[in-house]
């Protein structure tokens, strides 16, 4: 299929620069694009009042500029069902979510999908930094993007080959200044527009004041890791592990390092602070993730093997061994060097050069034999 | 690739006739019509001259027509005029659960100043009960206000039974003519009509205009206040090119065979429903074909197909129809006519798209599209 006007490509259009460009690279290249805006999060005000957002706006004028038809799809249900009810549930039980890769899992790679198959396309594609490659078998590879200070192959962890299959990452070979040059010289609108930040339906809001609203916050004890109570947490859900910002603790006398929250003891609600960001009980040396999904299948037996991992986004490599337990999908991983603030909830990314292989969700992490007290 | 509209309900072509009109008047007649000088005079007499094509079309006198800018605006002035104006003698007004909002929203606006306005009930057929309406009559009820021909399923009121109804009554009739104008004899005389609303872009002339049919000797409160344009009962200066171009609208409209006309789009229907029914669709029109109907409209269920889904792929094919009005982005509002109709719980709401014609719609269009709807239709019901 040489001539590319014959694919169709359905490009979800965010109104930021990333998908703009992402669509005008498409548009040049040939293809038969089409923008869709998505909207994934009711954000009308209290009087039940319409509000067309501004970045549908600007996804209208991006359409126009590049020549290319524009629509809206409405998945407030669907994400409310399969990415918000987790992002609470996760919370509820003391672990820290991430909802940007349950959003890549089942929305925006599943439901927008869907709408962009019912629309006759052979691809999607978005703003994303991610890229891959194709090999003889026509087996699709997720591989690092050239710009590894946006890769976002961390989000995209969970994607299966199928969805892979219908995905083009037009960035893939870009770095976000190329992407805002090229933005900038096409008179995009949208070129010199501020990257969001944060989750997307919390945006700039307060997120405690947020989370409260839709869980019950309980206060409790902050104790120190032998047990003395030297302070008050207003909700376990308002912390996670790491974080040193927020808990208004003195020094004492032994000390005046920073405190920590190094783990949460959800029976008794309370927080496990320590001193120090280098304190011993923030490293793990191994931890157990479930749902291990891999680009390009599953293996269908036990393995192991050695390669490296992220477990927080935009965290450097770590040399990891993965012990693959195929018949429920989880796997041990152990680290080369102890490494910090390993968070239930989270997830883990597996990488192998420049490939990357998959991953799954951090459940539970140990310092040698011993579980730490993470939830 | 071709782009064919059928979506006239929503708004039409302007007709070529109209466009020279307005074209010549923009270019010569460009004077303000309430000057004295023969700038403003030959402004003056090119309004007068739309103003009576128009009285004629509707049996009423010139000086009962008021200019406005459009059917939201004839709405508006229409409720709100006549709530302000008569509230002494009552606050209670009957309208319809199928109006469109420029009638419903001023209606909800009024209840929350403290007027006690009645819904009338439509059945599956988009008819109001005549039994209701007597019932809900008061001697409080200052005004009636019920729609000419419904824009999402076509169904025709019965105008002449509504105003025998009222005219005995303290009440004021007002209708909302916007659908029926031009596919419907309207006689505002015979039909005993106090108020009508009509739009003109939705008869082919130019958007952003439209008028109120005031009947002699009701004063209404005005909503726009300034100068004494419109016999001082709508202030602005006349747009007189649009005038102008709505006169020879409704000059061309009046030709027309309403009777022919409604039967060329009886044959529309059928070409599409035919073509359905070939490809086996699963499908039920919402509303009905048989009686008291305008067929310029047609709604359509298809069963298990989102309406956004077809929606979509008619635009990407090059086909111009509609599902209802967009809320927030990517969702449609669900219709209330069809709420009104079938209940809230019906699938129909999620999954219906309406057609509509015009009096410059063709016959090819038509059957280009139904083959396309019916192949679009086969293949998701298909998957399905």
């Amino acid at each position: 299929m040489n001539d590319k006007s014959k694919i169709r490509v359905v490009v979800g259009m965010s109104g930021g620069v990333d998908s703009s460009v992402s669509a005008l690279l498409l548009k040049n290249q040939g293809y038969d694009v089409i923008g869709v805006f998505m909207k994934n999060w009711d954000d009308s005000d209290d009087s039940g009042v319409c509000t067309a957002t501004q970045d549908y706006e600007d996804v209208k004028r991006v359409a126009n500029q590049i020549g290319i038809p524009y629509y809206a799809v409405n998945f407030e249900k669907e994400y409310w069902q399969r990415v918000f009810n987790y992002f609470l549930n996760e919370y509820r039980k003391g672990r820290t979510p991430n909802p940007d890769v349950m959003c890549n899992k089942e929305i925006k790679f599943k439901s927008f999908l869907d709408f962009a198959l019912n629309l006759n396309a052979d691809y999607i594609a978005m703003g994303h930094y991610a890229k891959t490659r194709v090999d003889a078998n026509g087996t699709v590879h997720m591989m690092r993007p050239k710009d590894g200070n946006k890769d976002q192959t961390y989000f995209l962890s969970q994607l299966s080959q199928n969805q892979l299959k219908h995905v083009i990452f037009p960035l893939a070979d870009l770095t976000k200044p190329q992407v805002r040059q090229i933005a900038l010289q096409a008179g995009l609108t949208t070129a010199k527009k501020k990257d969001s930040t944060g989750i997307c339906f919390i945006g700039e809001r307060n997120f405690k004041k947020f989370l409260s609203e839709f869980l019950p916050a309980q206060g409790g004890d902050i104790v120190t890791t032998k047990g003395d109570v030297v302070g008050h947490h207003t909700g376990l859900m308002y912390y996670t592990i790491g974080q040193r910002s927020g808990l208004g603790l003195g020094g004492n006398q032994d000390s005046c390092e920073p405190w920590f929250v190094v783990g949460k003891d959800l029976n008794q609600n309370r927080l496990i602070v320590d001193q120090g960001f280098d304190s011993p009980y923030l490293y793990a040396t191994s931890l157990k993730a479930s749902q291990l999904s891999f680009f390009t299948d599953l293996p269908d037996h036990d393995a192991t093997w050695h390669c490296s991992a992220k477990f927080r986004y935009r965290q450097p490599d770590v040399g990891v061994t993965v012990e693959y337990h195929a018949n429920d999908h989880t796997a041990l991983v152990t680290f080369d060097q102890p490494a910090r603030a390993v968070t239930p909830g989270q997830a883990l990314v597996l990488y192998q050069g420049e490939e990357c292989l998959g991953g799954g969700m951090i459940d539970q992490a140990f310092q040698g034999v011993k579980q730490m007290q993470l939830v | 690739m071709e782009q064919i509209y059928l979506d006239n309900a929503a708004t039409t072509p302007m007709a070529d006739g109209v466009v020279q009109v307005i074209t010549n008047e923009m270019k010569n007649d460009f004077g303000n019509a309430s000057s004295t000088h023969q700038f403003g005079r030959r402004a003056r007499e090119q309004v007068d001259a739309a103003r009576k094509i128009i009285a004629g079309a509707i049996h009423s006198q010139e000086n009962e027509i008021v200019f406005t800018s459009g059917g939201s605006e004839s709405n508006n002035t229409a409720i709100f005029g006549t709530a302000q104006a008569r509230k002494n003698l009552g606050r209670h007004i009957i309208t319809t659960k199928i109006e469109h909002p420029s009638v419903l929203n001023p209606m909800a606006k009024l209840a929350s100043l403290g007027y006690q306005i009645t819904y009338l009930d439509v059945d599956e057929t988009g008819h109001i009960s005549l039994d209701q309406l007597k019932k809900a009559l008061t001697p409080q009820t200052i005004l009636v206000s019920v729609m000419a021909v419904n824009n999402e399923v076509g169904s025709i009121m019965p105008l002449s039974e509504i105003g025998r109804i009222v005219a005995p009554t303290q009440a004021y009739f007002h209708v909302d003519a916007v659908q029926g104008f031009g596919n419907l004899d309207l006689d505002v005389e015979k039909m005993k009509i106090d108020l009508l609303s009509t739009s003109a872009h939705k008869i082919n002339g130019p958007k952003f205009l439209g008028f109120l049919y005031e009947r002699r000797g009701i004063k209404l409160d005005n909503l726009i206040l300034g100068g004494e344009q419109e016999l001082k009962r709508r202030a602005g200066t006349e747009n007189v090119p649009g005038i102008a171009g709505f006169g020879e609208a409704v000059r061309e409209m009046r030709k027309i065979d309403k009777t022919a006309l409604q039967k060329r789009y009886t044959m529309f229907q059928d070409l599409i429903l035919s073509a359905l029914k070939k490809q086996e669709i699963d499908f039920e029109v919402n509303g009905t074909l048989k009686e008291k109907v305008s067929h310029h409209v047609l709604n359509i269920w298809l069963k298990g197909i989102d309406t956004y889904v077809t929606l979509t792929n008619l635009d990407l094919a090059g086909f111009a129809v509609s599902g209802g009005s967009a809320c927030t982005a990517g969702s449609l509002e669900p219709s209330h006519v069809l709420t009104a109709m079938y209940g809230s719980e019906s699938p129909r709401l999620k999954e219906s798209i309406r057609i509509s014609f015009g009096r410059l719609t063709k016959k090819r269009d038509v059957e280009a599209f139904a083959s396309e709807l019916a192949a679009f239709a086969h293949k998701k019901q298909l998957k399905a």
